[in-house]
């Protein structure tokens, strides 16, 4: 975790400060809904179809166990008892009533937290690779260089009312966990050839209406020019972004005008202008920053360890949940668990009150207090001894969190949908649920193995099917669902938009449009090739027989 | 006379504007100070300057304030158009002109100016305000000066989080 200074402390009561004197000058009647709007949006305060959404800010999905039983808290007092963990790493409080917002910004305060620039068109929260500081694959630490992206950017005086939302994912891994292809700028971090640690700028990447995976501008920008460049971009962003038309203002349609060749050198003169001494950040704030993260105990463990073989041989649920939900750790001895929020039949992403704080209990009591949300909206703990993983692993059963399905069929992305979502035509959560009661029998998801399917319920694409491996994309026909599936997309390294299947189907056929699409990938699979590269290796046809053979 | 807010020595307070905002369709006034659009700056600019006249330009938030590169030691005042409050592109202007072109004059904010961005335009440069919202010099200094603490460098002298922890 960064320990917040003095400074953020007093920053965020600053903040805290503002906020409440404006929702009190909006209900005492001193200012109007509309010149409420964009203040209440500052603050991740939306108006949804039935109350008030608060988002509440994640950076990098990071968390301790004080901060994640305080947002339990907010769940219990102030909504209705569970939380929603996004795509964005952040939770969102779907019950909330105006007068009370102050309140819980206070109470976040309090833990560290806020809810800044988790809406309007500003520099959002910045995001990055939930493994980050466990896994062996990452080159350095992201969540130092996300922490850097947050401060400079948090009430960043010219890049505050840009065209539209910004959205900043950082990777140090190969595997990419962050969809850094499909955000405005995906950083890459990797260590160049003379040894020198350096990000690959990928800018215009997206999902929305038009989906785009990013180009990359710059193949190795020096790690501490990063600041200098962000500046660069975002100012050629917020000057020649288009403003006449919202579907048309992210950056990926000023990139996509433009080309990327042309774009890049836009950026690389900007940047030629800017005095690194001034735009980016010295080196001793950046060794501040990694400083401020607080160190790990890690203790020297055998690779193996007898508790969790001994476990894993005598309980088939738990041998089912290592394969699925524990993954490797850089340390020996110690594992990364994931905890998955899709099991049947719940809302893909929701967490109880009492849920959370069992998950702050195992992080505080078996995981150096380290807990992350993941952009698939599910939570990690990313340090837990294999010793402690039979005892973790009976906790989380016993809370209805121990669901064995990370990366299988049934852990879906869903947006909100036609349930709380004012700019949906289609529901979304039913169709997540109904199709992972279809895929309920363990065995054969694991048969099936890695296949993502993402659900949103309108175009804009929250439920990122762009890029799920199976696509559903809810549409309003005359008064009425369809459903349309796409495949072939990626969120990953290997990014790809997904391609329309075919017609749409009403939502009681889509559960047997997935399976005729399983059934085939299981019939014409080569080996180990996962959903995704059969796809791309036979094409839609066997598919798209399979789907609509019925409708001939 | 209509009256702004200006930011001198880093007190707010309110001040006569002494200039006329000329629309383009209208005649110049025969002696008081006058704004000018961009383009009537670039038609007429040069004679009023050399008759005396004090000048200032207004740019939309379309034009790219780099234009007027060679004319800014010339100008009292540059007025940033914000046809509303969410079209961010005169902080941007605002910065280059103060950082990149440096210039010493006036920069007034005008157009859908409302005091949740007082801090913004401060830390962008702009020292002179036209509030579409009413707000008096007090409540815009009580905007401006809201946080304690900037986390990143600005147009403004105010030191950032990295060099208060140094």
């Amino acid at each position: 975790m960064y320990r917040y200074d003095a400074i953020d402390r007093e920053f965020l009561a600053d903040r805290s400060a503002e906020f409440r004197e404006n929702v009190v000058r909006r209900l005492a009647g001193e200012i109007t809904e509309d010149q409420f709007k964009p203040l209440r949006l500052m603050n991740g305060l939306y108006l949804q179809l039935h109350a008030y959404m608060l988002r509440v800010a994640v950076p990098y999905g990071s968390l301790d166990s004080r901060q994640l039983r305080r947002l339990a808290h907010i769940a219990r007092v102030y909504d209705k008892g569970y939380g929603h963990f996004t795509t964005r790493q952040n939770i969102q409080y779907n019950w909330i009533r105006l007068g009370q917002a102050p309140d819980i910004l206070d109470a976040l305060a309090a833990v560290d937290m806020h809810a800044i620039q988790t809406s309007g068109n500003c520099i959002r929260n910045v995001t990055a690779d939930p493994y980050a500081g466990a896994t062996a694959e990452e080159i350095d630490d992201p969540r130092v260089w996300s922490e850097l992206i947050r401060q400079w950017s948090t009430l960043h005086p010219e890049f505050s009312f840009l065209p539209r939302k910004f959205k900043i994912a950082v990777t140090a891994a190969a595997k990419d966990r962050t969809a850094a292809k499909v955000h405005d700028i995906g950083l890459v971090l990797r260590r160049g050839r003379d040894g020198t640690l350096g990000f690959e700028v990928i800018v215009g990447g997206g999902q929305g209406r038009t989906p785009y995976v990013g180009p990359s501008i710059a193949e190795h920008l020096p790690a501490g020019r990063l600041l200098s460049y962000l500046e660069a971009i975002l100012r050629v962003y917020n000057r020649h972004g288009r403003r006449d038309n919202k579907y048309k203002a992210r950056i990926k349609v000023l990139v996509a005008a433009l080309g990327a060749e042309a774009f890049k050198r836009e950026v690389d003169e900007e940047w030629s202008k800017l005095d690194p001494a001034l735009a980016d950040a010295p080196d001793t704030e950046l060794a501040r920053i990694r400083g401020a993260f607080t160190p790990l105990a890690f203790e020297t463990l055998p690779a193996r360890s007898e508790a969790f073989e001994t476990a894993r041989a005598a309980d088939p649920a738990f041998a089912r949940f290592a394969r699925n939900n524990v993954k490797a750790h850089k340390k020996s001895g110690y594992a990364i668990v994931e905890i998955s929020l899709k099991a049947p039949g719940q809302t893909p992403g929701d967490a109880s009150a009492d849920q959370m704080d069992v998950v702050a209990d195992l992080a505080e009591r078996y995981g150096l207090d380290d807990i992350r949300v993941t952009h698939e909206q599910n939570l990690v703990l990313p340090h837990v001894k294999l010793d402690d993983l039979p005892t973790v692993f009976a906790a989380l059963q016993a809370a209805g969190l121990a669901t064995p399905n990370i990366g299988l069929i049934s852990d879906i992305i869903a947006c909100p949908g036609l349930d709380y979502c004012a700019l949906a035509n289609a529901r979304a959560i039913p169709i997540a649920q109904s199709i992972a009661r279809r895929f309920e029998d363990q065995d054969r998801a694991e048969l099936v193995g890695e296949l993502k399917i993402k659900i949103s319920g309108c175009i804009n694409a929250c439920g990122h099917h762009h890029v799920g491996n199976i696509g559903i994309l809810g549409v309003d026909k005359k008064g009425e669902e369809f459903y349309q599936l796409s495949l072939g997309g990626s969120g990953q390294e290997d990014a790809s938009i997904g391609k329309i299947l075919g017609p749409g189907v009403t939502a009681e056929q889509v559960p047997d449009a997935i399976e005729a699409l399983v059934d085939t990938y299981l019939a014409v699979r080569q080996g180990e090739e996962r959903f995704l590269d059969t796809v791309r290796r036979v094409g839609f046809a066997p598919f798209k027989e399979a789907v609509y053979a019925d409708a001939h | 006379m209509p009256t702004l807010i200006r930011l001198q020595h880093g007190v707010y307070a309110a001040a006569e504007d002494r200039f006329v905002d000329v629309a383009d369709g209208d005649a110049i006034p025969a002696a008081a100070p006058v704004i000018l659009s961009l383009a009537r700056f670039q038609a007429e600019g040069d004679a009023l300057l050399g008759a005396g006249r004090e000048v200032g330009v207004r740019i939309a938030s379309d034009e790219e304030i780099e234009t007027l590169a060679y004319d800014l030691p010339r100008l009292a005042v540059v007025a940033l158009q914000f046809p509303k409050y969410g079209d961010g592109r005169a902080y941007s202007s605002a910065r280059l002109l103060r950082q990149r072109l440096g210039f010493k004059g006036e920069v007034r904010a005008v157009g859908d100016v409302l005091r949740m961005q007082a801090g913004f335009m401060v830390r962008c440069g702009f020292d002179s305000f036209a509030p579409a919202d009413g707000s008096t010099p007090e409540q815009w200094a009580n905007a401006a000066g809201r946080f304690r603490h900037v986390y990143q460098r600005g147009a403004d002298a105010r030191a950032p989080v990295f060099e208060e922890r140094a």
